[in-house]
């Protein structure tokens, strides 16, 4: 009881901060013209992902991300959308994680995932000027410099030059993502990082380029060793997002022996979705970013302790 | 045992050398595997090494023994210890102990932890008692300013101590921390 007393007072500061952080981003979302929506949280279905499992929930789930509500509503004709939605993924816990997070996700007709990037360093940018800080920041002991535009490199590029080799054409899941991690994050150092372009086995709900070599249309943003966000310019063709899941659902079976379903409702509605792009981003680690909190716990008032 | 139920403090063996993990992190890219990022101390040598594990790999957790170990003399770099039941000797040397030899006094029984018939580490009891064998000299203006001042123990380690107390006295240390404790007894 002490001990969170305790805690809850050091935390104060970051959660001001925190607050702040989501009312500057709403008025950033609003004055582009995007309405902030509400989407369930427990689900009938979450997009079957391998490495992202759900809770269960009297024989439905914890929502693992809203993306799948949002398009429901672009397909009836939603333009421009945001939403802070709470999610849930089992097993996540360390200093940049807790099974209980908030992703920002918006959405905009028309655009790519090029524009959604824009939109990132823009969002990222004006949050840490309103809140005072300007364009160097001070990240865990790192000189972060925001200033646009942030370096953008393709994922076979960052790959090759940092761990050697190229996944674009070598299919290697495994390795990809230990040297993501311990390789290719570190080589982007105190510098604000667009990796582009992923693997075409890696798509997920990504259109593929085309006239690509076998890459995908997605994006994700790196600060400081922080995966802060991911971007797609939005698969909308319902037959191949079918066999995609499908395909999924057997990896999921096989490696993991747990049971996913096709999201029915979603697959309808893809039918109807114009052409967009969408965005996850970690409203968490914006947060630990922009408070300079070096864990996950630092800005969350409760945390999952059980682990 | 699987990589995810391993903590800190966690033994297991890597080509059967035992490691403790001194660190342990969680990371995990958003849409890939769970990945665990380890420091670890080799048991053997003391040095330590990075390792990154993927989600669902094994490890060879090593099971160990405790027993009640006596501390008798030190050989060389090597320590004695004694088994207190059957009287068996063995052999730990000071790379193994690191700074817990600094409050090792002959005589001190101590939990020795064995892989097999290697022992692995000791655990200090949390306090011991030692005798001040030399203290800086305070002057008048760090009283004034300074409550404590460095002493040198028996056994080699420096602590930090009240003014009061002199070369000769018997204190109490907290192995856990290096902090004094408490005045014992006082030179007579």
């Amino acid at each position: 009881m002490d001990d969170e007393h305790q805690r809850l007072i050091r935390l104060k500061p970051n959660l001001q901060r925190r607050a702040l952080i989501y009312e500057f981003t709403r008025t950033f979302f609003r004055e582009g013209g995007f309405l902030e929506v509400e989407t369930p949280v427990r689900v009938p279905a979450v997009a079957p992902e391998l490495n992202i499992a759900p809770f269960e929930s009297e024989g439905w789930f914890l929502a693992t991300s809203p993306e799948l509500y949002m398009k429901r509503l672009l397909a009836a004709g939603y333009d421009k959308l945001f939403q802070f939605s709470r999610c849930f993924r089992k097993g996540e816990r360390g200093r940049w994680h807790n099974p209980e997070f908030t992703l920002l996700e918006w959405y905009h007709t028309g655009a790519d995932y090029l524009q959604m990037l824009n939109d990132t360093e823009k969002l990222v940018t004006v949050l840490a000027s309103r809140l005072g800080l300007g364009v160097r920041i001070r990240y865990q002991n790192q000189n972060i410099d925001l200033t646009m535009p942030w370096q953008r490199i393709t994922v076979h590029e960052a790959f090759t030059s940092a761990a050697g080799w190229g996944p674009v054409t070598e299919s290697d899941p495994l390795r990809f993502d230990t040297d993501l991690v311990t390789k290719v994050i570190p080589s982007f150092a105190g510098q604000p990082t667009i990796l582009l372009e992923y693997p075409a086995t890696m798509a997920s709900l990504a259109r593929l380029k085309a006239g690509g070599p076998g890459v995908a249309e997605r994006g994700e943003v790196f600060i400081a060793g922080l995966e802060i966000a991911n971007a797609y310019s939005e698969l909308r063709d319902y037959q191949e997002q079918e066999s995609r899941f499908q395909k999924e659902i057997e990896h999921i079976q096989k490696e993991e022996g747990r049971k996913a379903a096709i999201p029915r409702q979603f697959l309808k509605a893809l039918r109807h979705l114009p052409e967009c792009g969408g965005i996850a981003l970690g409203m968490d680690r914006l947060v630990m970013l922009l408070c300079d909190a070096g864990s996950i716990d630092d800005v969350m008032a409760f945390i999952d302790d059980s682990a | 045992m699987e990589i995810e139920d391993v903590r800190k403090g966690t033994k297991f063996l890597i080509d059967d050398i035992p490691h403790r993990v001194e660190e342990a992190e969680f990371v995990k890219p958003g849409k890939g595997q769970a990945l665990y990022r380890l420091k670890l101390r080799n048991l053997f040598d003391n040095s330590v090494i990075n390792r990154t594990y993927r989600s669902g790999e094994k490890v060879d957790e090593v099971h160990t023994e405790i027993y009640k170990g006596q501390y008798l003399y030190k050989e060389g770099d090597q320590y004695i210890f004694m088994d207190t039941e059957n009287f068996e000797q063995h052999y730990i040397n000071e790379e193994t102990l690191g700074d817990k030899r600094l409050f090792l006094k002959e005589g001190t029984v101590v939990a020795v932890t064995m892989l097999g018939e290697k022992p692995l580490e000791i655990e200090l009891p949390i306090t011991v008692e030692l005798k001040v064998v030399k203290s800086a000299v305070t002057t008048r203006t760090d009283t004034i300013t300074a409550q404590y001042k460095p002493v040198q123990l028996e056994t080699g380690a420096t602590v930090d101590v009240p003014v009061f107390v002199q070369e000769g006295d018997l204190i109490k240390v907290d192995t856990r921390t290096g902090k004094y404790v408490e005045r014992i007894s006082t030179k007579k």
